[in-house]
């Protein structure tokens, strides 16, 4: 990220990034991960799972903060996310937990 | 290459999409106690599940660790009966309010008061689901099933205060919209000796929400708007009404002997 002037704090604040994965076929199209996402990176898909569904599409996968909460309040076990790896200037990989 | 799921290997994948509807609570419930048995690090080797008959009696044939999946009502009876065979073993229950509180009602009293080492978590959808919707001991007052089509003039068991005053040692009651809290209270239940007891209210869109009127996000909004998280309440002060309020927390965490504890000590010491 760029700055206009580094904020006093900027190395203490981290901000999480995660990759969100769904598995389409597992789906029951609930809606629930849309509805809860913080940062709307969820839509639902407008074609159809193997069962009939529409899962939902990511629609803006750089926006996911790795908050799992989509993970969690899926009654399916059809969404996750893992968190990403950042690799800081200067410093080892760093994994998000 | 897309990595697995954390959950797959807690899950049977051959039998995944379970047999939940669409929008049902119960997958989320079933999640968190996934999540609880990992954040536990209990080695799987030890760890049963064991369930009655019911939409939530499903859970125990989706858990890759034994289970085993008994007829209606017995699962308490079961669950015991393993636990006393086999002490080293951390035995789950994971069955609906009809199982556990109608016709397995007297099991549960009395598993809670000989404080057998058991965790207890019931999924409460307030109807019998899996029949086709027909009233329970938890349905509310009023509302409306295939058997009270004008509104269920009974009242419903308060599950907690029922728990506490047959003797369990943790008592918690969550919401699925709170599935971390969900999540933490059956971690700590898992880790506690004695009879552990988790009531996790649930939206059942399909038969209990279509008389009632509520779609799936109406229940949530009732959960969010209405629950007030009051840990260490007082068991008899805790409605679960979405008019009053739904309170919802840690109510009980004690310790008292164990039956397991009790009877080797009359029974089996030297002396
Ligand atoms: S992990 Fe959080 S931010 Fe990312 S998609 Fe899921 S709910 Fe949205
Ligand atoms: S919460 Fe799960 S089942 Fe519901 S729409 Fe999202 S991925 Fe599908
Ligand atoms: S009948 Fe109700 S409780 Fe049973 S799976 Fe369907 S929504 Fe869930």
């Amino acid at each position: 990220m760029e700055f206009w002037r580094k904020p006093l704090d900027a190395d203490d604040i981290h901000i999480t990034r995660g990759n969100v994965y769904v598995l389409d076929d597992r789906c029951k199209g609930c809606g629930y991960c849309i509805e809860f996402c913080p940062q709307k990176v969820l839509k639902a898909s407008k074609g159809f799972n193997k069962k009939g569904y529409h899962y939902p599409e990511i629609l803006k996968p750089k926006d996911c903060l790795n908050c799992h909460y989509c993970e969690i309040i899926c009654p399916d076990f059809a969404i996750y996310s893992i968190a990403q790896v950042v690799a800081e200037k200067g410093s080892k990989n760093e994994v998000n937990k | 290459m897309q990595p697995d799921h954390p959950l797959n290997d807690l899950l049977r994948k051959d039998r995944i999409p379970h047999i939940w509807c669409s929008g049902c609570g119960i997958g989320t419930i079933f999640s968190a106690c996934l999540n609880a048995i990992k954040a536990s690090e209990i080695d799987l080797s030890k760890v049963v599940m064991v369930s009655g008959i019911g939409c939530s009696g499903r859970g125990a044939g989706y858990i890759n660790v034994d289970s085993f999946h008994t007829t209606h009502g017995r699962a308490i009876p079961f669950a015991t009966g393993m636990k006393l065979a086999n002490p080293s073993l951390h035995v789950i229950v994971f069955s609906g309010d009809g199982d556990l509180f109608a016709i397995g009602g007297n099991h549960f009293i009395h598993a809670a008061r000989r404080n057998i080492e058991l965790t207890v978590i019931c999924v409460n959808n307030l109807n019998y689901g899996m029949t086709g919707g027909q009233a329970a001991a938890t349905t509310p007052n009023r509302a409306k099933t295939t058997t009270t089509p004008l509104g269920n003039p009974e009242s419903p068991f308060n599950l907690p205060l029922l728990a506490y005053a047959s003797g369990a040692t943790y008592v918690a009651r969550w919401t699925m919209l709170h599935t971390r809290d969900l999540t933490n209270s059956i971690k700590e239940a898992l880790q506690k000796k004695g009879f552990s007891f988790i009531e996790a209210l649930c939206p059942c869109p399909v038969n209990y929400g279509r008389r009632n009127k509520l779609r799936p996000l109406d229940v949530f909004k009732a959960y969010q708007q209405k629950s007030i998280v009051k840990n260490g309440a007082n068991p008899i002060e805790i409605d679960a009404d979405s008019d009053k309020g739904i309170i919802v927390g840690k109510f009980i965490d004690t310790e008292r002997p164990t039956y397991t504890e009790m009877y080797n000590k009359i029974y089996r010491s030297k002396g």
